[in-house]
Order: C-alpha cells, then sequence, then structure tokens
C-alpha cells in the first residue's frame, strides 16, 4: 500500500506550509521568527490537525451508534448542546475554572447526544434520509434556544465564537485542551471492535454478548467530551465527521480497526488544508476554516447523497 | 383502435422497450401480462403519453397522443397508477369529482355533477360519499379511484395492476364493473390494463399483449393466441391453461 | 363551513391588529401608532407571504413538511444578494434604490429558485426525503459559500449583507412597505388564480398529469410565485425557516378542506396572525424585543419534528 507514506508526506508538506503562511512574514518581521513560530504557528497547527482528527473520529462513533452513514455528530446538537452546557455554566459561575466549564459543557453535549440517540431509535430505519434530517432540526432547535439565552443575557458576541470554528485566535496556552482528543483517540482505538459491532444493531450486538448501553455510552461519551473541547477552544466546525469517514470508508472498505488511523489522518489533513486555504485566499485577512469546510462539506455530501442513489440503480 | 409503431425507450442507459409495434382494436378488455421487468408498466405510461418515446409514436383514435396537449389527451384517455397519492382527508365524492376536471378545468356544471353521481353510485360508493380516502380499506379506496377514472368519461381506460394486494372479493367486484364497462350500455369503453393473476386474466379479458424483455412476444384475441405452450415459454416455468366448471384458470405443474 | 371559519380567521386577525395597534397607546399618540402601523404592517405582510408560499410549495412537493425555508429559499434569496454586492461593489449596490435593489434581488431569486427547485421536483418525485435533504445541504451550501463571498468584501460592504442574513422584526426599512406590498399583492393574485390547478397537483404530479394538468408548467409558474413572496418576508425582516410550517399545519388543521382558493388565503391569515400575536406578546407584555423570530423558529421545530415522528405510524 503506497497510499500511507503519501498521505504521511501531504500532512508533513501542509503541515510545514501551515508554520510558514499568515499575517506576518516570517522573513521580514520585526518580531521574533521563533517566537512567532512557538506562540502562534505551532499551536495553531497542532490545534487544526487535533481537532480535525477527533472530529472525523467522532463522526465514525456515532454513525456507527445509530447504523446510519449520513449522519454527522457537528449536526445532531451535539455542538449546540456544549453551548448550552457552556453558555449555562457562565451565568451560573462565571469565574470558574476552565476545566470545570469543559466538564459541563460535555455532560450536557452526552445528554444532548443522548437525546438524539433516542430520537434516532424512533425514526424508521427503512427511510435512510430521514435521520440526517431530523438531527438537522433538532440541532436548529438546540440553536435556537442557545441563541435566545444569549440574547436574553446579551452575550451574543460570546457565543458567536464557538459558532464558528476558526484558528486564528489559537496561542500557546490557549489550545493545550485538545490534547486531551489525542487521548480519546487511544481510548477509540481499543474500543474499535465493539464499536464496530454497534454498527449492526442492538440485537445483533446484544447476541454476540456485547454490552450494548455500557459500549454506547463510552462511545458517545468520547464524542461529546471531544466536542466540548473543539467548541470551547476553537469553535464548532460541521460536515468534518460526516464527510471523512465515509470517504475512507469508500475507498478502503468498512474494516473499522484498520479505518480509525486513515480517519484521524484524513480528518487532521483536510481541517489543516480548510484552514490554510482559508489563510490564503484573502490574505493578510482570514476566512474561518470552518466557513471554508461547510462550503466543501456540503458540496460533498450533495455528491454523496447522489452517488448513492446512482450505485442503488447501477 | 391504437397503433403503436416502433417504440424504443430507455431510462438511465438501460433499454425498458425494444421496437414495440401493436395494434389494439376498440371495445375490448386487453390484458398485458408478463414476467416481472417485461417492460409492462412501462408501455402503459408511453401509450398513456406520460413516458416519452425515444423513437416510435403511439396513435390513439387517429391521433398523435405525444402531440397533444395535456388536457386534450385528458379526454381520450385516463390512467389509473399503482401508486395513488391521496390528500390527507381528501373525502371519496372530492376525489371522483377529480375525474371531471380535464371537462369543466376548475368550474364544474351540472353535468359534471350528475355524471359525478352517477359513478357515485355505479361503484357503490353513495355511502362512503364523505368518508376521507386514508380511512378506506384497500378495497373500497381502489374502487374509488377507479370511480374517478370512470367520471374522467374517456374512451380509453388504462389501469396499471388495479387488483395488486386485493381481496378475491374484490378482485371480482372490480373485474366485473371494469368488464362491464367494455358493454354497449357503458358507451363500449376500451379498457386496457396489467395484471399479475393470470387466472384473472383468463376469465375476463378478450385481447392479450404478451411482453416479455421489452419486447411483445405475441398480441391478439385471448382465445386465439393464449395456450399452455406460450404461457410456459412467457414466464420460463410450466403453465397450463385449463378449465375448471367453465371458466378458464390458469395452473402452475 | 370552511368559509365560515375562514371569515373567523379573518376577524381574529383583523382583532389582534387592534390589540396590537392601541394596546397601552400614550402620547404622542400619532406619533406611536405610527411607528406601530409600520411595524404591524411588516408583520402581516411577512407572515402572509410566508404562510401562502409554504402551502403553496407543499402541495407541489406533495409533502407536508417542506417549507421553502427548510430547503434553502431564503438561503438563496442571501446568496444572491452577496453576489449583487460582490460583483457591484459595495458602493455600486449602495447606490441603487431600494426600489430598484429589491425588484433585481426578487427577480434573481425567481431565476435561481426555478432553476434549482424545477430540476428538483422533477428528478426527486418518487424519492421525497432525499429531495428534502438535499434542499436542506443545499441550503447550507448556500449560506457556507455567502458566508464565503461575504469574507471577501470589505467590512463595510460585509456590514451591509450581514444585516440581512440574521431575522429582526425592529429593523424593518420602511421604505421597503410600498414595493413589497406591490409584489405580496402580485404573488397572492397568481396564487389564488393558480388555486384550481394546485388542488389536481395535490394528488401527485402523474396523476395530476392523467388529468390533463401541464404540471411543469404548473411547477414553473407556482414556484415563480413562492419566489415573490420568499423574497418578501426574507427582504423585510431576514430568513424564518419554520413559520411558514406553522401556519401552513395550521390552516390545514382548522380547515380541514383541500380546495387551495380557501388555503391560501387562511395559511395567509395564519401567517400574520402568529407573528401579530407573538409581537404583541413578547415586545408588549414580556418586555422582550427580539425573541419573537427565536421563539418561532423554536416552536416550528419542535412541531417538525414531532410532524416526522408521527409519519412512523403509518
Amino acid at each position: 500500500m503506497r497510499a500511507l507514506p503519501v498521505a504521511l508526506i501531504g500532512l508533513v508538506l501542509l503541515s510545514g506550509a501551515s508554520l510558514l503562511v499568515g499575517a506576518t512574514n516570517l522573513w521580514n518581521t520585526p518580531l521574533d521568527t521563533g517566537m512567532v513560530l512557538a506562540i502562534s504557528r505551532v499551536p495553531r497547527t497542532l490545534a487544526a490537525l487535533l481537532a480535525g482528527a477527533g472530529l472525523a473520529l467522532a463522526g465514525v462513533v456515532v454513525q456507527q451508534s445509530v447504523q446510519n452513514r449520513l449522519v454527522d455528530p457537528g449536526l445532531i446538537g451535539t455542538p449546540e448542546a456544549a453551548m448550552l452546557g457552556l453558555l449555562a455554566i457562565t451565568l451560573i459561575a462565571p469565574g470558574a475554572a476552565l476545566m470545570v466549564k469543559m466538564s459541563v459543557a460535555s455532560l450536557t453535549a452526552l445528554a444532548g447526544t443522548a437525546v438524539f440517540f433516542m430520537l434516532a431509535r424512533l425514526v424508521p430505519r427503512r427511510d435512510p434520509m430521514l435521520l440526517p434530517l431530523v438531527g438537522l432540526i433538532y440541532g436548529g432547535i438546540l440553536g435556537a434556544v442557545v441563541l435566545w439565552l444569549a440574547w436574553a443575557t446579551d452575550l451574543v458576541q460570546f457565543i458567536s465564537i464557538w459558532r464558528t470554528g476558526e484558528f486564528s485566535g489559537v496561542l500557546r496556552g490557549r489550545y493545550e485542551l485538545l490534547w486531551i482528543i489525542a487521548g480519546l483517540a487511544l481510548i477509540l482505538f481499543v474500543l474499535a471492535d465493539r464499536i464496530t459491532l454497534l454498527g449492526l444493531g442492538e440485537d445483533y450486538a446484544r447476541a454476540l454478548g456485547l454490552n450494548y448501553l455500557q459500549t454506547v455510552l463510552l462511545g458517545l461519551g468520547c464524542v461529546a467530551v471531544t466536542f466540548s473541547v473543539v467548541v470551547v477552544t476553537v469553535g464548532a466546525m460541521p460536515f468534518v465527521g460526516l464527510v471523512v469517514p465515509n470517504i475512507v470508508s469508500r475507498w478502503r472498505g468498512d474494516n473499522l480497526r484498520q479505518n480509525l488511523p486513515w480517519v484521524a489522518l484524513l480528518g487532521a489533513v483536510f481541517v489543516l488544508g480548510a484552514d490554510l486555504l482559508g489563510r490564503v485566499v484573502r490574505w493578510p485577512y482570514e476566512i474561518p476554516a470552518a466557513t471554508v469546510f461547510a462550503v466543501f462539506g456540503a458540496a460533498l455530501f450533495l455528491w454523496l447523497l447522489n452517488s448513492r442513489k446512482a450505485r442503488h440503480h447501477g | 383502435m391504437i397503433e403503436i409503431t416502433n417504440l424504443s425507450l430507455s431510462r438511465d442507459g438501460v433499454k425498458i422497450l425494444h421496437d414495440v409495434s401493436l395494434r389494439l382494436p376498440q371495445g375490448r378488455l386487453a390484458a398485458i401480462i408478463g414476467p416481472n421487468g417485461a417492460g409492462k408498466s412501462t408501455l402503459l405510461h408511453c401509450m398513456a403519453g406520460l413516458l416519452v418515446p425515444d423513437h416510435g409514436q403511439v396513435y390513439v383514435n387517429g391521433q398523435d397522443i405525444h402531440a397533444l396537449r395535456e388536457q386534450s389527451r385528458a379526454l381520450i384517455l385516463s390512467l389509473l397508477t399503482q401508486s395513488q397519492g391521496a390528500v390527507p382527508r381528501l373525502s371519496v365524492r372530492d376525489l371522483v369529482a377529480f375525474g371531471r376536471w380535464p371537462h369543466h378545468r376548475g368550474r364544474p356544471g351540472p353535468a359534471d355533477h350528475a355524471v359525478i353521481a352517477e359513478a357515485m353510485t355505479r361503484f357503490d360508493l353513495d355511502a362512503l360519499a364523505q368518508r376521507s380516502v386514508d380511512s378506506l380499506s384497500g378495497g373500497q379506496r381502489q374502487r374509488a379511484f377507479v370511480a374517478m377514472a370512470y367520471a374522467q368519461s374517456t374512451p380509453w381506460m388504462f389501469l396499471d395492476e388495479p387488483l395488486a394486494a386485493l381481496d378475491p372479493k374484490y378482485v371480482r367486484d372490480i373485474m366485473d364493473r371494469l368488464h362491464n364497462m367494455t358493454g354497449p350500455d357503458s358507451g363500449q369503453r376500451s379498457i386496457a390494463l396489467v395484471l399479475h393473476d393470470l387466472s384473472v386474466a383468463a376469465r375476463y379479458a378478450d385481447f392479450c399483449i404478451a411482453m416479455k424483455d421489452g419486447r411483445i412476444v405475441a398480441a391478439g384475441p385471448w382465445r386465439e393466441i393464449v395456450t399452455s405452450e406460450l404461457l410456459s415459454d412467457l414466464y420460463d416455468t410450466p403453465l397450463r391453461l385449463a378449465e375448471l366448471d367453465g371458466a378458464p384458470v390458469v395452473v402452475g405443474l | 363551513m370552511a368559509e365560515r371559519r375562514l371569515i373567523a380567521l379573518a376577524l381574529a386577525l383583523l382583532g389582534l391588529c387592534a390589540l396590537f395597534l392601541l394596546w397601552n397607546l400614550r402620547v404622542p399618540m400619532g406619533f406611536i401608532l405610527g411607528l406601530r402601523a409600520e411595524k404591524l404592517a411588516a408583520l402581516v405582510m411577512v407572515g402572509a407571504a410566508t404562510g401562502a408560499a409554504t402551502v403553496i410549495f407543499q402541495t407541489i412537493a406533495t409533502n407536508r413538511l417542506l417549507t421553502p425555508g427548510i430547503v434553502g429559499f431564503d438561503a438563496l434569496f442571501i446568496f444572491t444578494q452577496t453576489m449583487l454586492v460582490l460583483t457591484l461593489g459595495g458602493a455600486g449596490y449602495a447606490a441603487l434604490a431600494d426600489t430598484a435593489k429589491f425588484v433585481v434581488e426578487s427577480a434573481l431569486l425567481m431565476g435561481a429558485a426555478m432553476a434549482l427547485f424545477g430540476i428538483l421536483f422533477r428528478k426527486g418525485a418518487d424519492d421525497i426525503i432525499r429531495m428534502i435533504l438535499t434542499g436542506v445541504i443545499l441550503g447550507v451550501l448556500l449560506r457556507g459559500l455567502a458566508g464565503f463571498a461575504q469574507r471577501l468584501l470589505d467590512p463595510s460592504e460585509f456590514a451591509v449583507v450581514q444585516q440581512a442574513s440574521i431575522a429582526s422584526f425592529n429593523a424593518v426599512n420602511p421604505d421597503l412597505l410600498g414595493i413589497a406590498a406591490v409584489v405580496l399583492a402580485c404573488g397572492l393574485g397568481v396564487a389564488l388564480w393558480l388555486a384550481p390547478r394546485l388542488d389536481v397537483a395535490a394528488l401527485g404530479r402523474v396523476q395530476a398529469r392523467v388529468l390533463g394538468l401541464n404540471h411543469d408548467r404548473l411547477v414553473f409558474v407556482a414556484l415563480g410565485s413562492v419566489a415573490a413572496l420568499v423574497a418578501v418576508s426574507t427582504a423585510l425582516v431576514g430568513p424564518i425557516t419554520f413559520l411558514g410550517l406553522l401556519a401552513a399545519s395550521f390552516a390545514h388543521a382548522l380547515l380541514r378542506d383541500h380546495r387551495h382558493i380557501v388555503l391560501i388565503p387562511a395559511a395567509a391569515l395564519m401567517g400574520a396572525a402568529i407573528l401579530v400575536a407573538g409581537q404583541a406578546l413578547f415586545e408588549r407584555l414580556l418586555g422582550l424585543q427580539s425573541a419573537l423570530a427565536v421563539i418561532v423558529e423554536f416552536a416550528g421545530g419542535l412541531l417538525f419534528l414531532a410532524l416526522v415522528l408521527r409519519r412512523r405510524a403509518r
């Protein structure tokens, strides 16, 4: 398989480009070049890679547990639920430590995702398009609650940082939470076989001796933590969790354990690429990575929808 | 009289009708039979002008059906499709009344109301008039839709599998009514329908169009052309045309 | 029967309007009355346009879950607006008279909507949920593209467009009221003229064609009037996704009649009544200025989920 070296070279090249490109010209700057790299560029590159990997992995987990390839954790209310938690704790205890805020956000994100999971069991399976639609609307409702709360408390500016993911604000000391994702990725890798079983459906998985509820909660817990970390540090970024797992499974088939590293790698590359593109297109201004990704992600989603049709008829 | 010449049609690159030609006389009840995927429904939709063929023409009573305006076409032929969409809460009478649409285009007159009333009575729907179509049983529902097609008062009526999933009682009910329509007292309508139950076809049809793989294998008066051999070849399984108490039946061997 | 309910609804709306105008009226009466009348006119027009557009749209799509907003009509409006600013430049755009702007934008929307949704309806007639999802994602894509394009604008141009993409009943442009009223009247007129044909179209594309309806032409004209109506409401207050769903569902439930000659006015009255009553409640009674749009989205989203889950029973 030659794909691995190619992908790794791509990752290295992108990361290199990411270190070099930005509003400040590294070779002609009043600032110390090493300082710019250490304080801004390296953290920013790492943040994009970690967020991308985490969001893509979360996509796999959610798609397996609701048995639907068209679902994206970013479009089923998980980020909105995390924002709700953040907003609540900001209102109740404005001075709370970041870890406390994060934990609250993770809990509400888990609750929000769990509600979607229950909804998913009510939606008829024979119609795979219906569930992503329900997710979008559910996310929209939670989003409306968040927006209203923010309005009522004059925090609209505050939440707008969480609503659109971008990396321009990432500096040393403000992204390290994202390393939690690396830990979660390890957990998911250990759980890979059980998560594969989730994709067979509850009855089947139970018949094969899986503790279904425990596995679902563990998987969704990882998703919730990933999202609250990403929302707190860089902001919500939809479509990553949808597009990347689908591309990987089309390309390499459905072996989850073998696919997980690819999903993580490709997610990282895609998000870093989107961030880089957003930096270059209108230099020295920046376009948020989430905006760039929404355009590409939505276009890819449309392609997925319709190529599935071609496959059905084919 | 329907004349079809060299009709070909493909969809998504797959050829569904191959060079089909056919002459269908007036005043008959013609059954289109053949295995799944033979192109029966497609042919019927083409005859009704709803699908445009790649090649060939369909002439109904001397008029090129694909050159007619939609409204003029709706005065010559009606089609009952397999899946009928019903508006939620639409009453049976309102459904049947839609059959008169091509005649009045939104402004029904006394003549239209008379035809609707006659259709309701003929199909035994008076007691159900105010019920909503959603709430009917399968047999009642099908009867209401046939009544709508009847109220359209067209010389030609096409039905695509009108008997799917109906109990024997309703099969008989619908087929008796359809058969009566080809009689002189109902203006001698001409009917073509896709049928899967061969015994029903043998009993009611007086014309047969046998299709396989997008081609017409045989077409002609039922009694003259339909034999056990034809049916066995058509469906690739041994079938026998027999008689039971004077009525024709088709049984698998 | 249906006619009597329609009249009752109209009377209720009149009562609400009077209440809205006269509630707690203080000196200077003439001035306050003028301000309130302007706002009332905007509320009524937006509600009527959205309600009528949704009923027509649902009939064309033979689906009671859809609204023009859900499948991205207002995203399309914002997109065309952004493109207009992008091509004309901020100064050129600002130099256009309000009326000219509105007419050009509406015409662009009508053209784009017919091209986009005309194809979608013809292709997707057999698979409604796929069609909805395609529309929703198309909306996300258009919003993303608009966001992307907005970032390419100068900050001053950006502000021009940004204002249009958030729904607000407090920032109505009074100069637009006149032209909006004309377009609304035309849109409603066309809709009522189409009413008998829409009755037939509700039976589905094939059945309607069997009955001699030129379905393609009807879709074309109907989408044109939907686009005009959506342009009215989006230009006046911005996108409200679910208002139409509320108005159309309530109108169907209230009338229990399939005739569009009564359904379209009923949905228009219902849409207006929801907005007037909501605004009176939130602004006058609860003192919440900006809550209405969010509350409408919230309630509409819940109704959508309820309708989807109820379909399971069938």
